[in-house]
């Protein structure tokens, strides 16, 4: 699989990604700043990773979401590329218009950072089908803006078409509408979430619940 | 304005010497230095240095290198009792921050620097920009930051002030940390009414680089560029919080708040392109503009080389117009470096703190003159031979007065007046011993993807090196009210502990930073509690082969005249071969719990004299540094054998305590054997530690052959902690009790 990772500035999460990427699919991701115009040749995974791109300041993701790379991203998407936006890169997903609705500040108005609890609610797509449906698994969360939002028809539809991949199990950690923790686009190829399952790939360091994301997505390239 | 390169001749048109500014005049110039903070010998001493009267630049940069801050000017004459050196300190005091080798060629960086002040008038910012000084401080010496922690004392926590510095404080730390992307991975928190009006703010970074690319601030090569990268300059942190602005303002905008502001954006910014242009040869020195800005940085750089430095205002990055060269040399605005490029080497430079989206200035060139000049504007505004400024700074030997000796107290001198299940209850509720969860949660301490034991998991936190099985183990430690009670035994004691805690991993450990935070060292009580605890501290050092490689000290912690307790807080740093070796505080189901060390009931002091019979009495736990020494090796064997399960060191609170943290951690309750009275449960007798291993009887022996006292304490298993004579208390409770006092205080915050 060749993955790609983009860094912006104040991008923090991406060696953690480049980490968990190179575990599981024995390949170091190419590591792409903001201002490229375009991927790799050969990209079947763009990653979004965490941090605060430019500061947080305006809005999480909003101005990272006007980088120049975004544009191939969105190309990328559009050709049915995947696309995984972790924390930071979900916020920019969303103010790209990759996917529908925002992330708002959590409900207790503080920035959080523990483990919690999601439930597969999608175990048939690129990114989770190492998964059971319905299976419960941990991930360290780290973010002040994580409750996410969208009008009454978005979330009809989103679940609707059952496009919500991942829902906070037990305790909604940050107020999410439906305990929403991660999104799919319609084609099943653009997968937004706030938790960092790349954090959870080694059982000496955050321990292993986040593998089967990076094993599923290895095994949709295995060929490639 | 950036120039990238100076337009402007740094002599005056055809090489004639620049006309200077007027120096002050004298009776103006007297008032002025007193406003400074300059006392009236110190003033002669630089008229004498000058030889004539100062201009306002000049006397800015004098008052500021000479404050206690920037000289240790009361501190010195005792922090030069500290051991310093060990076969693998690379650096010790005096850089920006110390490095110990750590094996495989690489080396750690550390160092713990206090925020005290400004956390009080402005909790958010003061304690951010703590964070943010003292990651400039580690990764100006080459170092990628790996790991935070912090030490924090605050004030009485029914008080809503404490509430409102508390999470101002908590707030800041995490805002700055989490966005940066380096983990806040451990630390500390005390409660005491005597930090009411005073609290602590003590932010540690650690780092790790190479241990053959280490940079300095020593600045060499006449002629070689000096280079300004990162943020504007603003009118922000001039002078500090004693200065009267308003005897200089020449109009309102000069009266702003002397707390800086903190972008933790540009700082992490400044980490990458500062490590993106140390991977080149380009640069010969660099220096964090930390406390007194661009005087500090300009005048260490060029005094640690021998060299000389011009510096031109007019090239400096400025926030705002009208800025003068006093205001920009004395400006405090955060995220800024200073650097000696090779000759050449500019364009490199430029082009990644341009990619990064920093401003790029040369200000100014290495002489050889030995003296610092500041230009601004064609006009000389200061020239200060360097040599002087350093060699002929005050230094103080303040008289000293010894704390008076207080009485051993012990199990026969106070009644048991609750129980031992009860007072454990209470005990793990209490501010200074609940669950600092609160906290935590707001720390990313997971970003980077190397933390195997975070807080609450361990006694020291553990931090692998990325690519490596090699980890670092770390810790802050004091316990101010042991040093309020015998400065030199609580000196003594926070070294121990801080070792201790390293030990109690796993880590062997290798080297300290400390941060001395004291009343006003004009008090003769409060000079020898510094003297004092020094003392302490240097033995427990020398014991533990434990040397001092950086540190940072902060006095005339007073409100209203009334000192803060004596807080030396210990920086530890351990290393482990392998991280799969680290240990931590969970017991396994039917583990044998075995306590090492001697106890013999010291309540003096405790927690529990303090908690349960309201007593803040006697004299501290004394630390045996030959018994702390033997039996830390003997633990550290034990678990690098891999024969240890789970380990906890027995500190505040006593042994209970201690099973009582083990039994939350792990959700296994356990049950107890041998008989004791209040003493035996909850002294704080020191250097013991509580094992849970596969089997104790092994254990037992083999500390006998050692030489180690040892006490089999009972079983791990079931949910209930069992207390010898019937007593039983479930873990589900125990931990409902220690989680809940946190949040209970800190709830509509």
């Amino acid at each position: 699989m060749k993955a790609s990772i983009v860094v912006f500035p104040g991008t923090n999460r991406e060696r953690d990604m480049a980490i968990a990427l190179e575990r599981t699919t024995g390949r170091k991701p190419t590591m792409l700043w903001h201002r490229d115009a375009e991927l790799p040749a050969g990209t079947d995974l763009v990653v979004l990773p965490g941090g605060f791109s430019y500061g947080d300041y305006l809005r999480c993701g909003a101005m990272a979401a006007q980088s120049p790379i975004m544009a191939a991203v969105r190309a990328h998407a559009e050709r049915g590329g995947l696309v995984l936006g972790v924390c930071n890169g979900f916020q920019m997903l969303t103010e790209a218009g990759l996917l529908p609705g925002a992330l708002l500040q959590n409900a207790s108005l503080r920035f959080l950072a523990m483990n919690c609890t999601m439930r597969v609610e999608r175990a048939d797509t690129a990114f989770t089908h190492h998964f059971q449906r319905g299976q419960t698994f941990q991930a360290t969360m780290a973010h002040g803006d994580g409750n996410y939002f969208c009008d009454a028809e978005t979330l009809k539809r989103l679940e609707g078409e059952n496009l919500v991949a991942l829902r906070y199990e037990g305790e909604n950690p940050n107020g999410s509408l439906n305990a929403i923790a991660g999104i799919l686009s319609p084609n099943l190829r653009v997968l937004g979430l706030m938790p960092h399952p790349e954090n959870c790939v080694d059982p000496l360091v955050g321990g292993t619940d986040g593998l089967p994301m990076f094993t599923s997505l290895a095994e949709s390239f295995a060929a490639a | 304005m950036t120039g990238t390169s100076l337009d402007k001749p740094l002599t005056g048109p055809e090489n004639r010497p620049m006309a200077s500014v007027p120096p002050l005049a004298p009776e103006r110039a007297r008032q002025l230095a007193a406003e400074f903070g300059l006392k009236p010998d110190e003033y002669a001493r630089a008229l004498g240095i000058l030889g004539r009267d100062p201009t306002l630049a000049e006397l800015g940069i004098f008052s500021v290198m000479w404050s206690e801050h920037c000289s240790y000017k009361s501190s010195r004459v005792w922090l030069k009792e500290l051991p310093t050196k060990a076969p693998w300190v690379l650096v010790g005091p005096g850089e920006n921050a110390g490095v110990i080798e750590i094996g495989e060629g690489l080396a750690a960086v550390f160092k713990m620097e206090s925020h005290n002040h400004p956390s009080f008038i402005e909790p958010y910012n003061g304690a951010a920009t703590g964070v943010g000084g003292i990651l400039r401080d580690v990764f100006t010496m080459g170092a990628r930051p790996i790991a935070n922690l912090n030490a924090l004392r605050f004030g009485d926590p029914k008080l809503p002030k404490t509430r409102q510095v508390m999470d101002g404080v908590v707030r800041g730390i995490g805002g700055y940390g989490n966005c940066v992307g380096v983990p806040t991975v451990g630390g500390e928190v005390n409660f005491h009414p005597a930090y009411n009006g005073n609290p602590l703010v003590n932010a540690m970074t650690v780092g790790i680089l190479k241990a053959d690319r280490i940079f300095t601030a020593a600045a060499t090569g006449l002629g070689n560029a000096v280079v300004y990268v990162g943020s504007k300059t603003g009118r922000d942190g001039i002078h500090g919080a004693t200065m009267s602005s308003a005897e200089f303002s020449e109009d309102s905008e000069e009266k702003r708040p002397t707390v800086q502001i903190g972008d933790p954006f540009a700082e992490k910014l400044l980490i990458e392109a500062c490590l993106e242009l140390m991977a080149t040869d380009a640069i010969v020195a660099i220096q964090d503009m930390g406390a007194a800005g661009l005087t500090s940085s300009g005048v260490e750089m060029a005094g640690k080389g021998g060299m000389g430095v011009e510096l031109d205002m007019d090239h400096v990055p400025q926030r705002e117009e009208g800025m003068s060269a006093y205001e920009m040399m004395l400006s405090e605005s955060q995220e800024r470096m200073l650097m000696v490029l090779k000759p050449g080497r500019e364009a490199l430079a430029e082009s990644i703190f341009r990619k990064w989206e920093l401003d790029f200035a040369v200000i100014g060139r290495l002489t050889d003159t030995g003296r610092i000049v500041i230009k601004h504007k064609g006009l000389v505004e200061a020239d200060i031979p360097l040599a002087p400024l350093e060699s002929e700074a005050p230094l103080y030997r303040r008289p000293t007065a010894e704390t008076p000796k207080l009485p051993v107290i012990v199990t026969k001198d106070v009644a048991d007046p609750v129980g031992l299940a009860a007072a454990l209850k209470t005990l793990v509720a209490s501010p200074d011993l609940c669950s600092r969860r609160w906290i935590w949660d707001q720390y990313d301490a997971q970003v980077g993807g190397q933390t195997a034991k975070r807080p609450g998991q361990a006694d020291a936190a553990v931090v692998r090196i990325e690519d490596h099985v090699r980890a670092l183990a770390m810790t802050t430690d004091c316990t101010p009210r042991y040093c309020q009670a015998d400065p030199e035994a609580g000196g003594k004691q926070a070294v121990a502990e801080a070792w201790r805690n390293l030990t109690a991993v796993g880590a062997l450990p290798r080297a300290i930073t400390d941060n001395m935070n004291f009343g006003n060292p004009e008090k003769p009580e409060i000079m020898g509690q510094f003297a004092s605890a020094v003392r302490g501290m240097a033995a427990a050092c020398t014991a533990l082969d434990f040397p001092v490689i950086s540190g940072n000290v902060s006095l005339y912690n007073e409100t209203e005249g009334k000192a803060i307790l004596p807080t030396p807080a210990i920086g530890g740093v351990g290393v482990l071969e392998d991280v799969a070796q680290a240990v931590g505080l969970a017991m396994p189901q039917g583990a044998d719990l075995v306590l090492i060390g001697e106890t013999a009931g010291w309540l003096g002091q405790s927690l529990w004299l303090r908690e349960i019979a309201g007593r803040e009495e006697g004299a501290p736990p004394p630390v045996d540094l030959a018994a702390e020494r033997r039996n830390g090796d003997f633990v550290r064997t034990e678990i690098l054998a891999g024969r240890v399960g789970a380990c906890h060191d027995c500190a505040d609170g006593g042994l209970l305590v201690t099973v009582a943290e083990m039994c939350m951690a792990s959700g296994v309750g356990a049950r107890l054997t041998p008989t004791g009275d209040h003493g035996f449960w909850f002294g704080e007798d020191q250097s013991r530690y509580v094992l849970a291993v596969t089997d104790g009887a092994a254990l037992l022996a083999a500390a006998k052959s050692a030489g180690v006292p040892a006490l089999a304490l009972g079983r791990s298993g079931g949910n209930t902690l069992e207390i010898p004579g019937g007593d039983a208390i479930s873990v589900d409770e125990l931990t409902a009790a220690n989680e809940a006092t946190l949040p209970e205080l800190m709830r509509g915050t």
